[in-house]
C-alpha cells in the first residue's frame, strides 16, 4: 500500500534506510520541508502525519505505509495561501524563512491539540476543560521548532492571531 | 546507518517472532533509535516495528490503568484518567522533548530510550563502556555536569534520561513483557539497572523480550502529585534534576508519600529513604528537607555535577512543600 503525501500516491522506498524527509527532499522534490539538525533538535523538518504533527527526519519512509502526510506545499490549495502562512507574512514572523515550513506545519498541528484540549507543561488546571491560547501557551509548544534568526516574538504574535481568528 | 531488514507485527506474539534472529530491534517512535543507528551507535540487523500493537488506555478490574506500549506518549498525557488520578504522569510526560517528538514516541520506546551522555554519543573521539565494554569512560574525567551522582559506578556515570519513568517510578507501575519463553511481569524500578561493572547491560529484559504494557496500580494518593523538571532552559531540554511526588498530609502529619528522581541516577530514582523519613512525620518544612538531606546522603558527585545534590535537594523539599499547601 502506497502512502499519501499531500493527496497524491507516493510509493514506498525499496530501502527502509531512507526517512520520510529524505523521501520527501530528494526522491519527490518537495523542498519546502527543511533538514536542519537532522537528529530531532530543531524541527525544521515537522510535517503532518495523518494530521499531527512529527519530525520527518526521525520517521523511516516505510514506516508511513498506507498513511497521510501534509507538507507546507500542501497546506494551502487552489485560493492561496493557508491562514497561518498569511499571518507569518503579516507579522514578520520570519528572517531567513529556513525554519518557516516547519514552524508553519508545527503551528497547524499545534492549534488542532489546543481545539482537542491536549495540556501543556503550562497549564495550570490540567482537567480544566478547554485551554486558553495564551502567549505562555503558545510558547511552550511551538518550543520543538527553533528559529536561529530569533523571530519567536512574531512566530508567537501571528499563531496567537491565527488562534484568535480562528476561535470567532 | 547500516542496512537493516524491516518486518511490521500486528500482535505481540508475532513481533516476538520476527524479532527472533541475533540483531533485531524493537522500533517504535523511533524518536532515539533512529538517531542512534544514523551515529552508528546502533546497528541492527532487522527493525520489528510495534507501533501497530496495542496502543489502547483503559481501566483494569482492581482500578488502576493498563496502557499499551505503543500508546503515543501525547495519548497518555491527555488521557482524562491519567490527568485526574496520576496528573505527575501528565506532567512528567509534558516536560519531556518536545510536542512533535511525544507525538510520535511509544510507551514502550521512552521506557527503553538510551542515555544522552555525550561521551555515548561520539563514537569518533570518546571511550565508553556501554559502546565498548571494557574500554573505559571518558566522562568520569571530562564534563560531567549532566552525569550521575546516585548509584553510578567506576565504570559509567551515565543517567537515564526519560521524566515519563520518574512519575512511572514513583507509582509503583508494572512492566508487562512477552518473550521467547512467555509472558511475565516485573516492577517499573526492576526493569533498568545500576550500571556496576557491566552498564552495556542496562535493563532487566531478557533477549527478545517485548514491553507489551504498562500497570498503574490504583493509587488514591497519586491524585494529589506533581512533577518539577529543572533544566537549563525552560522547555525542551533534559532534566538536570526532576522531582516526581504525591503527598497525603492528614492532621499535619505525612500519611503516605511517594517520591522518585530523575536526572540522578542510571536509573529513574525511587525515593525511598526520603519516604521512609517521612511517613508518619510532621509535614513540615524542616521535615522535608532533612528527609531530602537522607536521600542524597549517598550521592557522590563528579567534578562538575556536585551542585545536583544542592539542587535535588532543594527541589524535593520545594515540591513536597507545594504538596503540602495543597493539602492544607
Amino acid at each position: 500500500m502506497p502512502m499519501r503525501i499531500n493527496g497524491a500516491e507516493a510509493a514506498l522506498p525499496p530501502d527502509p534506510r531512507v526517512s520520510l524527509l529524505d523521501l520527501l527532499r530528494e526522491t519527490l522534490h518537495l523542498h519546502g520541508t527543511k533538514k536542519g539538525c537532522n537528529q530531532g533538535a530543531c524541527g525544521a523538518c515537522t510535517v503532518l502525519l495523518d494530521g499531527e504533527r512529527i519530525l520527518s527526519c526521525l520517521t523511516l519512509a516505510v514506516q508511513c505505509e498506507g498513511r497521510s502526510v501534509t507538507t507546507i506545499e500542501g497546506l494551502g490549495g487552489e485560493q492561496g495561501l493557508h491562514p497561518l502562512q498569511e499571518a507569518f507574512i503579516e507579522h514578520d514572523a520570519f528572517q531567513c524563512g529556513y525554519c518557516t515550513p516547519g514552524q508553519i506545519c508545527s503551528a497547524v498541528g499545534m492549534a488542532a491539540e489546543l481545539r482537542r484540549g491536549v495540556p501543556s507543561l503550562v497549564t495550570a488546571d490540567l482537567d480544566a476543560p478547554g485551554i486558553a491560547p495564551d502567549p505562555a501557551e503558545l510558547r511552550e509548544r511551538m518550543s520543538g521548532n527553533l528559529c536561529r534568526c530569533g523571530s519567536h516574538n512574531g512566530i508567537i504574535a501571528a499563531i496567537a492571531a491565527h488562534c484568535a481568528g480562528a476561535a470567532e | 546507518m547500516t542496512p537493516f531488514r524491516y518486518a511490521r507485527a500486528t500482535e505481540a506474539g508475532e513481533a516476538v517472532r520476527l524479532a527472533a534472529e541475533a540483531g533485531a530491534r524493537y522500533l517504535g517512535g523511533g524518536t532515539n533509535l533512529v538517531d542512534l543507528m544514523r551515529e552508528t551507535i546502533e546497528r541492527p540487523a532487522a527493525l520489528i516495528d510495534v507501533t501497530g500493537l496495542a496502543a489502547t488506555i483503559k481501566e483494569t478490574e482492581a482500578g488502576g490503568l493498563r496502557i499499551g506500549a505503543a500508546a503515543r506518549n501525547t495519548a497518555l498525557a491527555e488521557h482524562r484518567a491519567v490527568r485526574s488520578r496520576y496528573p505527575a504522569l501528565a506532567r512528567a510526560i509534558l516536560a519531556g522533548a518536545s510536542a512533535q517528538i511525544r507525538n510520535m514516541a511509544t510507551v514502550g520506546g521512552n521506557i527503553l530510550q538510551r542515555t544522552r551522555c555525550t561521551y555515548f554519543y561520539d563514537d569518533a573521539g570518546a571511550r565508553c563502556n556501554k559502546r565498548n565494554p571494557g574500554e573505559g569512560c571518558d566522562a568520569i574525567d571530562g564534563f560531567n555536569r549532566s552525569h550521575a551522582i546516585l548509584g553510578a559506578s567506576p565504570a559509567c556515570v551515565a543517567t537515564h534520561p526519560s521524566d515519563m519513568c520518574v512519575a512511572l517510578a514513583a507509582f509503583d507501575a508494572v512492566v508487562h513483557l512477552a518473550g521467547p519463553a512467555g509472558a511475565r511481569q516485573m516492577p517499573l524500578t526492576e526493569l533498568h539497572r545500576l550500571p556496576g561493572g557491566h552498564p552495556e547491560i542496562e535493563t532487566a529484559l531478557r533477549p527478545g523480550e517485548l514491553i507489551t504494557a504498562i500497570e498503574l496500580p490504583p493509587l488514591p494518593i497519586a491524585a494529589r502529585s506533581t512533577y518539577r523538571k529543572v533544566r537549563d532552559r525552560a522547555s525542551y531540554a533534559f532534566a538536570l534534576v526532576s522531582v516526581a511526588a504525591a503527598l497525603d498530609v492528614r492532621d499535619g502529619r505525612v500519611a503516605d508519600v511517594r517520591l522518585a528522581l530523575g536526572g540522578v541516577a542510571h536509573k529513574p530514582w525511587r525515593a525511598r529513604r526520603a519516604e521512609e523519613a517521612l511517613r508518619g512525620g510532621p509535614a513540615t518544612a524542616a521535615a522535608f528537607r532533612v528527609a531530602a538531606e537522607a536521600e542524597l546522603a549517598p550521592a557522590a558527585p563528579l567534578r562538575d555535577n556536585g551542585f545536583k545534590i544542592e539542587l535535588a535537594t532543594r527541589t524535593i523539599a520545594a515540591v513536597l512543600g507545594e504538596l503540602a499547601g495543597e493539602a492544607a
